[in-house]
């Protein structure tokens, strides 16, 4: 996951085209959305709008941009006007004001047959409780897309067929939905929006009905169906630990406003906010911070062509009891401890003599929760390594503790 | 005090002469084309052999139940009952009156049921004229049915329309009203026609609830046919009421046990048109 979210991060910072480009949006329902808008630049609540207007100011003057390839996450509590957003993608609420251009287009101002070619060839749609249509079987019902795009039926069965076995339910082709489980179904909404090969899938609280187990292996199947498909994917959620799963990107939203958008990590190290730090308050921190969080600066190291004595020094300047012992270009090579090395000093024997070269090793991306089994088995700081092996931190007991106490005071703070 | 009396009698009677006046031609052709219908469908049923047609009709009900041949075995028994009883001509009348009248009301009242379901409008406008439709006593049809057609089977067909039409409007319109948020969504987010929409999401997905409205429809036809036979409606109706007005219960009791035979028949092959499989959203 991280892996792509590095990719995508630097193609923001070159001169990727946003695939989709989000202006000034708003969205009011109700009759006199102009009167309801009016109210609401004088600085009107929501409640007091509804109340003399009868309208209901759902979105307000969102603006944000996704990169092609990209997993955007649309993330708030019911009622932020998430799903609301995600519809007015495709317009299926039609936008009160601002403009959306998919691909040069702005949606917002295209004839009904132009959004129809648009809903048809670019975006696909995955929903909360799957949507499938109960009379046809799961075949048809993958098939579906293509055959309002009038695909001659054998051609767009055997796209249908060969999404199924994509999905992995080769096989249940003349089911009917009703005899599927809820994460089968939700594999063939998925094969569904993507039979018709779309660029962009929009998917609406697409795994929020599955159990927790289900849920997670359809995220990661997500993740990897998209690093092999390439496409863009704008995710709507109320689960933070969805969001920061999946997100390369997250949109927080509150009363129909963005109120802060920003990788996960930086959403849940800058929390803009108050409000966003209370939400962001009850995440399992382990499993969202990185080995990269919590890390420091491997100090000091010992050079692989240095002799003991100069480990032995560098240990007790420092007063520690292990030294991680590094090749040219801070490869790691190993670790050596204390004792062995006033040991080595006393005989004579040569760093690579007494070098521990199975040391415990993990990334920068490595989650914590991954990491806390390592340190508690081990007396010493686990190594951080990078692509190349290359010795870029250590976490001790201290440094995870420290880590986490410091996000335990901020959030007690605000709550 | 006596209030003045309007003359809404007078009134009506103006009405329905201007109507004559004017559309008399249209009332004409209505009653040419179902007298056509009618006949010709009694022609049909008369025209095969009872037991062929008894035959059919035990393998139609085989065939729709899935294999039910239990019901199939009832129907053959039922229908060879009836043609036992000598009721067989009065029957293929009852019937052709019947299903001549069912769909013409649901040719009229499917678009409209799926018409009202997609207009606040037209639905509210309709549901007046429904339900008075459905309270008004069905007696009342008879007059204008009898005043714009005269006596015989198209009256007691035009008469059966008005009657059966309610229930499959209403439900049409429930039907398609109640087509989930979330499927009418699936249909604008692959890019449906507004056709392709009705065609491929909504009709399909209320089709239960649909073929439940010509369920009903069928039955309220049937339950009409003694009532039409008052305005000169032939078939096994007419025999009902001259059982009645005979107080020949003997007569009476076989045309009403054939009305409920061919009541039940077709009861049970209407509602098992639809596949039960994949019902449930």
């Amino acid at each position: 996951m991280s892996i792509i979210f590095e990719q995508v991060s630097e193609e923001e910072t070159g001169s990727v085209e946003p695939i989709i480009r989000v202006r000034n949006l708003t969205k009011v329902f109700g009759h006199d959305p102009e009167k309801a808008l009016e109210l609401y630049r004088a600085g009107r609540s929501k409640q007091e709008i509804f109340e003399e207007t009868g309208s209901t100011v759902a979105l307000i003057d969102i603006s944000f941009e996704v990169s092609r390839g990209e997993i955007f996450v649309l993330m708030g509590l019911s009622g932020s006007g998430k799903s609301t957003l995600l519809r007015c993608i495709n317009r299926i609420i039609e936008p009160t004001a601002g403009e959306i251009w998919i691909d040069g287009k702005d949606i917002v101002r295209i004839d009904n047959d132009e959004l129809r070619e648009i809903r048809r060839r670019k975006l696909g749609m995955i929903f909360q409780n799957f949507a499938l249509l109960p009379h046809r079987t799961v075949l048809d019902n993958v098939a579906f897309g293509l055959e309002i795009q009038g695909v001659p039926v054998e051609e767009r069965h055997s796209k249908a067929r060969d999404m199924l076995q994509m999905v992995g339910l080769g096989g249940y082709e003349e089911s009917m939905p009703d005899e599927l489980s809820g994460g089968m179904k939700q594999r063939v909404g998925l094969a569904r929006a993507l039979t018709s090969d779309p660029d962009i899938l929009l998917m609406d609280e697409a795994f929020s009905a599955l159990d927790p187990l289900i849920r997670r292996d359809m995220q990661d199947e997500l993740l990897e169906l998209q690093q092999r498909l390439g496409k863009t994917i704008i995710f709507v959620t109320h689960d933070l630990d969805e969001a920061l799963k999946l997100g390369d990107r997250i949109a927080l939203m509150k009363d129909g406003a963005i109120v802060q958008i920003g990788t996960p990590e930086g959403i849940l190290n800058s929390p803009e906010n108050e409000y966003v730090e209370k939400f962001v308050a009850d995440v399992d921190l382990t499993r969202v911070l990185t080995a990269g969080d919590v890390m420091r600066r491997p100090e000091p190291v010992a050079q692989w062509t240095a002799g003991p004595r100069v480990a032995l020094h560098l240990m007790e300047e420092h007063d520690i009891s292990c030294i991680f012992v590094v090749s040219r270009q801070r490869i790691l090579r190993g670790r050596v401890t204390l004792d062995d090395t006033v040991e080595a000093v006393k005989r004579g024997k040569q760093l690579g003599d007494i070098l521990i070269t199975d040391v415990p090793k993990v990334t920068t991306t490595t989650p914590l929760s991954d990491i806390i089994s390592l340190v508690v088995e081990n007396p010493y700081p686990v190594a951080v390594v990078d692509d190349a092996g290359r010795l870029v931190g250590s976490i001790s007991r201290g440094a995870i503790l420290a880590a986490l106490a410091r996000k335990g005071v901020d959030t007690n703070a605000t709550a | 005090m006596q209030l003045p009396k309007l003359p809404l009698g007078y009134a009506v009677e103006v009405l329905v002469d201007w109507i004559e006046h004017y559309f008399g031609w249209l009332l004409d052709a209505i009653s040419a084309v179902l007298r056509f219908l009618i006949g010709g469908l009694q022609d049909l049923l008369l025209a095969i052999p009872a037991p062929v047609l008894i035959l059919i009709a035990a393998v139609l009900v085989w065939f729709v139940t899935r294999r039910d041949i239990k019901l199939a075995a009832l129907t053959a028994i039922g229908l060879i009952l009836v043609w036992d009883l000598n009721l067989w001509n009065l029957s293929m009348l009852t019937l052709a009156l019947v299903l001549v009248s069912t769909i013409v009301a649901l040719v009229l009242s499917i678009p409209l049921g799926i018409a009202a379901a997609r207009s606040d409008t037209l639905n509210s406008a309709l549901r007046p004229i429904l339900d008075f439709m459905q309270t008004m006593p069905s007696f009342v049809y008879l007059i204008p049915a009898v005043i714009f057609f005269g006596l015989g089977n198209v009256p007691g067909a035009i008469a059966t329309v008005v009657f059966a039409m309610p229930p499959a409007l209403r439900l049409t319109n429930l039907g398609i009203r109640q087509v989930p948020t979330e499927l009418i969504e699936v249909a604008d987010a692959f890019g449906s026609t507004p056709w392709q929409k009705l065609l491929k999401v909504q009709v399909p997905v209320a089709l239960p609830t649909i073929m439940a409205g010509v369920n009903q429809c069928i039955m309220l036809s049937l339950s009409m046919t003694v009532i039409a036979s008052m305005i000169g409606a032939g078939g096994l109706g007419y025999q009902v009421l001259v059982g009645i007005q005979r107080v020949d219960i003997g007569m009476g009791f076989e045309a009403g046990l054939a009305i409920v035979i061919i009541a039940i028949i077709l009861d049970r092959i209407t509602q098992n048109l639809v596949p039960q499989r994949g019902e449930r959203v």
